[in-house]
């Protein structure tokens, strides 16, 4: 007999990795997709969910999202983030390595992913150190990092200074087919910076982060990817110019992609006046001819991806004068309704959308993924076709709500938006085939 | 595609909301960038009225008696504080000093936990110099609302009361603003003063404010943030000028590639009387202190007869009574407003 047998009846199943956009139904077992449309003879559902005017989409994939846990377990922990995440419609989470012990050994890695395992809320992939302690010093053991089930690898906002040993830690990597995920940003050219160096730094008298702190760490990037043939990622662009380098570097057939945080879409750097800490954000938010070029280049398909960069932090973290606030915003609860709000700005449609949260950023973890090896998710991830993993999120596309405390479910209430009506609620999460998000029913309104 | 912006208004913190009551009365002192000339010239105008309480022989006013005023200085400096101490006395007010750099945070107590201790000892007024930018404004955000706030310089960002004093000895010597040419030298990337006194000066109406100093030293986009010109040679910079204000050169800036030396930028930058013939005759030189002599300017320009400097310091007082003064004013006309009449009698 098949387990966990779940219809979901008359919502709009959004499917952009398979190119589907239709109102039909979905039978759910065994964890998968077991048919699209028409129930096959004899299923008998133990759940049906009422799914009439919600969108039906594969649960969402967010690259970048911090958990806290090992080592900052006063900020968060996996148990709350992941509670988070599920109440988000996210079921896949990569973390940066930059965890205390550092996930440069698989110990580390299958700490985490175990710990996940055992809440059960959302599926956590630890992305592996690209150097040794993230000192950029001697590459880490990458092949045991895949092992032990990372799928990419990252030296987190940790700098590499030295461009030989960058150039073999992406050498070695892409031996063992690892994407390298960069956070381009020049060490000398960021230290000490806060803010981005321009209208608003000048004004308050904050040291500046210039664009060329992120365009010279872009370049020697590409340069380095480029001569190597590895597969390299930039993890959250936040400059114009930049963009303008990878479309140019894709264009010459480099193996590059990139991804964008959620909130550089829809802040600049005049949402941080006067000194708001909850905008204090690494890369720092640009001016808005940036925020413009980088919606521009999500509309391009330039940048794939769209994380929530999230950064829980413990109340004090943030409550100190500017300078010596931590930067980060706590993002995984407002990542769907940000970027449902680009669609309601006409910079790209809904499948379209959904696709930077589900179908992209499968793609730049998928190439890590080994096929079926421990239960670990396959290829399907980020789809919804039939056999794919049930990963899916529901939800109302066009009801408001707003952001408080009391409506977060992460540890951390570090975000600029508290206080903001946003447009779009999760209703149901599933994570291959159970229910593990449910709307309270008093917020359907 | 234009971005919505979805932060709400309450929950932006905003300076210029936060340092004025309702009425617009001052509540706190945190920066000029943003007060409007009415303010500033009340400022002016009631330091014009202090001026005479020094010379008096009984130099003290009772505007501040029964209040309690602490210098909060996170970062050292006997100068400025003994000014603000010397005006809140001369007001009348209790002072207590307080050199936290030593004491609290060294021993790991966060900003916020000093800052209850001394609320609990029901002090009225902080003054606050701070080497983090926006350090008074946060603090006057999370201290109680009866208590005022006075930025007396906060890492890069404000030292409005410098700022005000040098409007002051502007107005002593040149009687306004419209007609003036201000030309500032030095490091305006580092200079809490400079932010200061642009905003003022732009806020006055001050005809032409130019700044002047090697690229290093001119922040991001000045131009167009402070509405000044932008001169990289200083004979051009201070041709014709009412008004030169010289700004501290720190040691350190040696140190980190923003200049090769102190010879070099004497050379080019530095103030002496051969290029002081550049400006108008009648132009005062005006530096925040302590000079660098041989660095900024020689000793003949800063003990010479165009040099306004000990002016500035003994203004400061008045600006800073002034400043004083009218925070308390504004506390007590919002005690008076939550005590109902006849409340006294009952």
């Amino acid at each position: 007999m098949p387990e966990r047998c779940i219809s979901i009846r008359g919502g709009r199943l959004i499917d952009p990795g398979n190119a589907v956009d239709s109102r039909t139904d979905l039978h759910l077992a065994d964890g998968r997709v077991l048919a699209i449309g028409a129930a096959p003879a004899g299923f008998a559902p133990k759940r049906v969910i009422d799914a009439t005017g919600l969108v039906v989409c594969p649960g969402l994939i967010d690259l970048c999202a911090r958990l806290r846990e090992p080592g900052l377990e006063h900020k968060a922990t996996i148990a709350s983030e992941s509670a988070a995440a599920a109440a988000a419609g996210i079921t896949t989470l990569c973390c940066p390595p930059d965890t205390d012990p550092i996930i440069d050994t698989p110990a580390v890695a299958q700490l985490i992913r175990r710990t996940a395992q055992i809440r059960g809320l959302a599926r956590v992939l630890p992305a592996g150190a690209l150097t040794k302690g993230l000192a950029g010093e001697q590459i880490s053991e990458m092949a045991a990092l895949k092992q032990a089930g990372c799928p990419v690898v990252s030296n987190a906002d940790r700098p590499i200074r030295n461009a030989r040993v960058l150039r073999r830690a992406l050498e070695y990597a892409a031996t063992f087919g690892l994407t390298s995920l960069l956070h381009p940003a020049d060490a000398d050219l960021s230290e000490g910076g806060l803010v981005h160096e321009g209208l608003v730094s000048t004004r308050l008298g904050l040291p500046g982060i210039p664009e060329a702190a992120e365009t010279v760490a872009v370049a020697r990037n590409l340069a380095l990817a480029e001569q190597t043939e590895a597969r390299i990622h930039f993890r959250g662009l936040s400059t114009a110019r930049a963009t303008a380098m990878l479309a140019e570097a894709r264009a010459r057939g480099v193996q590059v992609s990139a991804d964008v945080s959620a909130h550089q879409l829809i802040l600049c750097e005049h949402d941080l006046a006067d000194f708001r800490a909850n905008a204090h954000v690494s890369p720092p938010l640009r001016t808005a001819a940036d925020r413009a070029a980088l919606r521009a280049a999500v509309a391009s398909g330039e940048i794939t991806a769209i994380c929530s960069d999230h950064q829980p932090h413990e109340p004090d973290a943030k409550l100190d004068p500017f300078p010596q606030t931590q930067p980060g915003i706590s993002a995984l609860e407002t990542l769907l309704s940000l970027v449902l709000s680009l669609v309601d700005d006409g910079v790209l449609g809904l499948p379209a959308a959904l696709a930077c949260l589900t179908s992209h950023p499968a793609e730049i973890l998928g190439r890590g993924l080994p096929a079926t090896a421990e239960r670990m998710p396959d290829c399907s991830l980020g789809h919804l076709h039939v056999g794919a993993i049930a990963d899916c999120c529901l939800f109302d596309p066009a009801a408001r709500w707003q952001v408080s405390p009391a409506r977060l479910r992460s540890r951390g209430h570090n975000t600029p938006f508290l206080g903001a009506e946003l447009t779009g609620q999760v209703r149901y999460t599933l994570l291959a085939g159970r229910i593990v998000f449910e709307a309270d029913p008093e917020h359907h309104r | 595609m234009s971005a919505a912006t979805f932060i709400p208004p309450a929950a932006r913190a905003d300076a210029r909301r936060l340092q004025l009551d309702a009425e617009g009365n001052l509540r706190h002192f945190l920066t000029i960038d943003g007060l409007d000339r009415a303010l500033l010239t009340e400022i002016l105008d009631r330091a014009e009225g202090f001026l005479g309480v020094a010379r008096q022989a009984v130099k003290k006013v009772p505007l501040c008696r029964g209040k309690i005023i602490a210098n909060l200085f996170f970062e050292n400096s006997t100068r400025t504080r003994t000014t603000f101490e010397l005006a809140a006395k001369r007001l009348s007010a209790d002072v207590l000093n307080l050199n936290i750099g030593a004491s609290a945070t060294a021993k790991g107590e966060t900003l916020l936990d000093t800052l209850r201790n001394l609320e609990a000892m029901h002090v009225d007024m902080f003054v606050v110099r701070h080497a983090d930018s926006g350090a008074a404004q946060f603090i006057a955000e999370h201290a109680a609302p009866r208590i005022s706030v006075i930025n007396a310089g906060d890492g890069r960002h404000a030292h409005p009361t410098q700022g005000m004093l040098d409007m002051f000895t502007i107005r002593q010597h040149k009687g306004g603003f419209a007609d003036l040419t201000v030309a500032i030298v030095g490091d305006l990337l580092h200079s809490r003063v400079a932010r200061s006194q642009l905003a003022a000066l732009h806020t006055l109406g001050t005809r032409e404010v130019r700044i002047i100093a090697p690229r290093t030293l001119i922040p991001a986009r000045a131009a167009e943030v402070f509405g000044v010109r932008v001169f990289h040679d200083l004979d051009a910079g201070i041709a014709d000028a009412d008004v030169i204000i010289m700004l501290r050169l720190q040691r350190e800036r040696m140190d980190g590639a923003f200049l090769p030396s102190e010879h070099e930028y004497f050379h080019l930058f530095g103030l002496t009387e051969r290029r002081l013939f550049m400006a108008k005759p009648d132009v005062i030189v005006m530096h925040p202190g302590p000079i660098n002599r041989g660095v900024e300017m020689d000793s003949q320009v800063a003990d010479g007869a165009r040099s306004v400097i000990l002016e500035q310091v003994s203004n400061g007082l008045a600006v800073r009574m002034a400043v004083m003064s009218m925070c308390i004013g504004t506390q007590n006309l919002a005690l008076a407003a939550a005590t109902p009449p006849g409340a006294g009698h009952a």
